[in-house]
């Protein structure tokens, strides 16, 4: 079993932290973890966060203290197994890169002294690990950015970022569901709609699944946009093999 | 039968203890902002405490009820009256059919709550709760806030036997430090404690913050002093807990509420205690803001204390007389208004007024 230390969020959270860096053995230990914590519960448990290295877990301290849920904790995850990664379910998702839809576009291609076709081949030349799911409903946090596309984060966030905006925020990529505030450097966005309470599965894609970018045109997002809004667009999925 | 919404007021949602089991997909828990204003508000009308309630924040609704109930409002005074007559909070007080319940502007406090009796509002739960979820419209009374014209149900089971709920008050509550006095709120160290500098750990429990204007059910941003990290303040992003205090790169403390994001990049100093959280909610723009360190088991050991506090609190309002007024000696004071008021009106049918007649 991986080792974990664990850090304090308040009296009814703590954190259980696989590594100091994101890697896809940390993710699968943490979907394991994450899994025999759900499967097999500990009483007093209310929630289980995964993200990329680290397990939130959160508890009432009015059934289990600190104190016992580590213990309990130690106990249960001190073996488990491994889980195979080489069957690939891919989510495509078009993405009109720059312009109005992708304002720091220029500012993530200056940090990275390239231009602004040249961030865009990177970005979505090869397909993204669905680390997590977090922030916002359907919000993927997706691993194995490009390291010379890593690019901080805006020093104040912005107040409203649309729906379907794609960002980098630090060494790390994602899609967002919802307008939301957020901090991460926008660098396009997809007329898809990553989170739909009206569909069958109201969150497009789950963890451990991959995504894929295809660059579109700002005409091709307005159809694609047309198409879903008559709900007529055909989302594309894809099944791989190493 | 339920209450039809005059006025909706700002920011006027169904609430209740929260979304819980599915952060992990991303969805906030939602929930009340004062945790203990609104087990207070259902205690004093004997709802089951996971009841929902009607949260509101500087300006209250004005709704009409369609049929007899008991309400109780807790938290911020909104200066409620009932018929244009000024109604205590922290008390429970049978309203009649078609009485008018009106609010104002917060005189005291950020968020009030309003407890229906016999369950409270009828909504439908959505994922185990009632909570209002306004970023992801789910939830609630149709996933947004009240509108002008809406007519909300409410449960109505048992209320006709609940006579004896308008004995149920209590003083307010003590733990809100009154307005202008600054707030000290005491916090868990961690989960990312060690990423500051010895200056940012002494700047954040040393020196005074202040609540500012941007405060809502996603965080309350606080202005002060900047809190210095040792190498920025850019984590892998990782859960965020109810009242973790997050410091992005500006360096002032962001604390993340009810409707926070599951998940965030920022570096969290600490934690605040959850019993804390009720005075850090109902503190005003503008109010000063010190915190002080605890340990988690010294927080835990005050969360214990609260509920037990709060089972205490709820034996002594369910005691059927609460102002200690004894039954038999009310009669006893009783009893000779009621033969004074038989002989002047010996010569009547009925020594009731028409009035009282009506109404009965």
């Amino acid at each position: 079993m991986a080792h974990y230390t664990i850090t304090i969020a308040g009296d009814s959270a703590l954190n259980l932290s696989f590594a100091e860096s994101i890697s896809p053995e940390t993710s699968t230990a943490i979907r394991m973890a994450a899994d025999n914590l759900s499967d097999d519960p500990i009483h007093g448990v209310t929630e289980l966060v995964p993200t990329f290295c680290s397990l939130m877990v959160c508890y009432n301290p009015l059934i289990i203290s600190y104190d016992e849920l580590v213990k309990a904790l130690s106990t249960k995850l001190h073996d488990i197994g491994s889980i195979d990664l080489s069957v690939r379910h891919i989510v495509h998702i078009p993405v009109c890169y720059g312009g109005e839809y992708g304002p720091d576009l220029q500012t993530v291609a200056d940090h990275a002294h390239m231009s602004a076709q040249e961030a865009i081949a990177i970005h979505s030349q090869h397909d993204y690990l669905i680390d997590m799911l977090g922030f916002l409903p359907g919000f993927a946090y997706l691993g194995g950015l490009d390291e010379r596309l890593a690019t901080p984060r805006l020093a104040t966030p912005r107040t409203r970022i649309e729906t379907g905006s794609v960002g980098i925020g630090g060494t790390q990529t994602g899609i967002y569901p919802l307008p939301s505030p957020g901090g991460w450097q926008i660098i396009g966005r997809t007329p898809l709609r990553p989170y739909d309470p009206n569909r069958k599965n109201p969150i497009l894609y789950q963890a451990g699944e991959y995504i894929r970018f295809e660059p579109i045109s700002p005409d091709e997002y307005s159809a694609i946009e047309t198409q879903i809004a008559a709900n007529s667009y055909q989302y594309h999925f894809s099944v791989e093999e190493d | 039968m339920g209450i039809v919404v005059k006025k909706p007021g700002v920011a006027t949602t169904v609430q209740d203890r929260g979304r819980v089991g599915y952060m992990g997909s991303g969805f906030s828990p939602s929930g009340v902002m004062d945790r203990r204003a609104f087990l207070i508000a259902n205690t004093l009308v004997e709802n089951d405490l996971d009841a929902c309630v009607l949260e509101y924040a500087l300006v209250g609704p004005t709704v009409r009820f369609t049929m007899p109930t008991f309400i109780a409002l807790t938290g911020g005074d909104f200066a409620p009256k009932l018929d244009g007559k000024e109604i205590p909070l922290y008390t429970a007080i049978p309203v009649k059919r078609g009485s008018v319940l009106s609010m104002g502007s917060s005189r005291c406090g950020v968020y009030g709550y309003l407890a229906i009796a016999g369950g409270s509002l009828n909504v439908k739960p959505i994922m185990g709760s009632r909570s209002t979820n306004l970023k992801c419209e789910l939830g609630g009374w149709k996933g947004r806030t009240l509108e002008a014209g809406d007519y909300i149900p409410f449960q109505t089971k048992g209320v006709e036997f609940m006579s004896n709920l308008g004995s149920h008050r209590i003083p307010n509550d003590p733990i809100y430090p009154p307005p202008g006095h600054e707030v000290t709120l005491r916090v868990v160290p961690g989960p990312q404690y060690d990423m500051f500098s010895i200056e940012g750990k002494h700047t954040f429990f040393n020196d005074r913050f202040t609540t500012t204007v941007k405060c809502d059910r996603m965080g309350y941003r606080l202005d002060g002093p900047q809190i210095q990290t040792v190498h920025g303040s850019d984590i892998i992003s990782d859960g965020i807990a109810f009242g973790a205090v997050q410091v992005p790169a500006h360096g002032r403390p962001i604390i993340m509420l009810a409707d926070r994001q599951t998940t965030g990049g920022y570096a969290k100093i600490g934690t605040i205690v959850s019993v804390d959280i009720p005075k850090l909610v109902q503190s005003r723009p503008g109010t000063s803001i010190r915190f002080a360190p605890v340990t988690v088991h010294e927080a835990q050991t005050s969360y214990r204390d609260e509920a037990t506090y709060l089972h205490n609190l709820a034996k002594s309002v369910r005691r059927p007389c609460a102002d200690g007024i004894s039954p038999r000696r009310t009669a006893r004071r009783l009893m000779p208004i009621l033969e004074q008021q038989a002989k002047e009106s010996q010569h009547e049918s009925l020594w009731i007024n028409s009035s009282e007649k009506e109404r009965a």
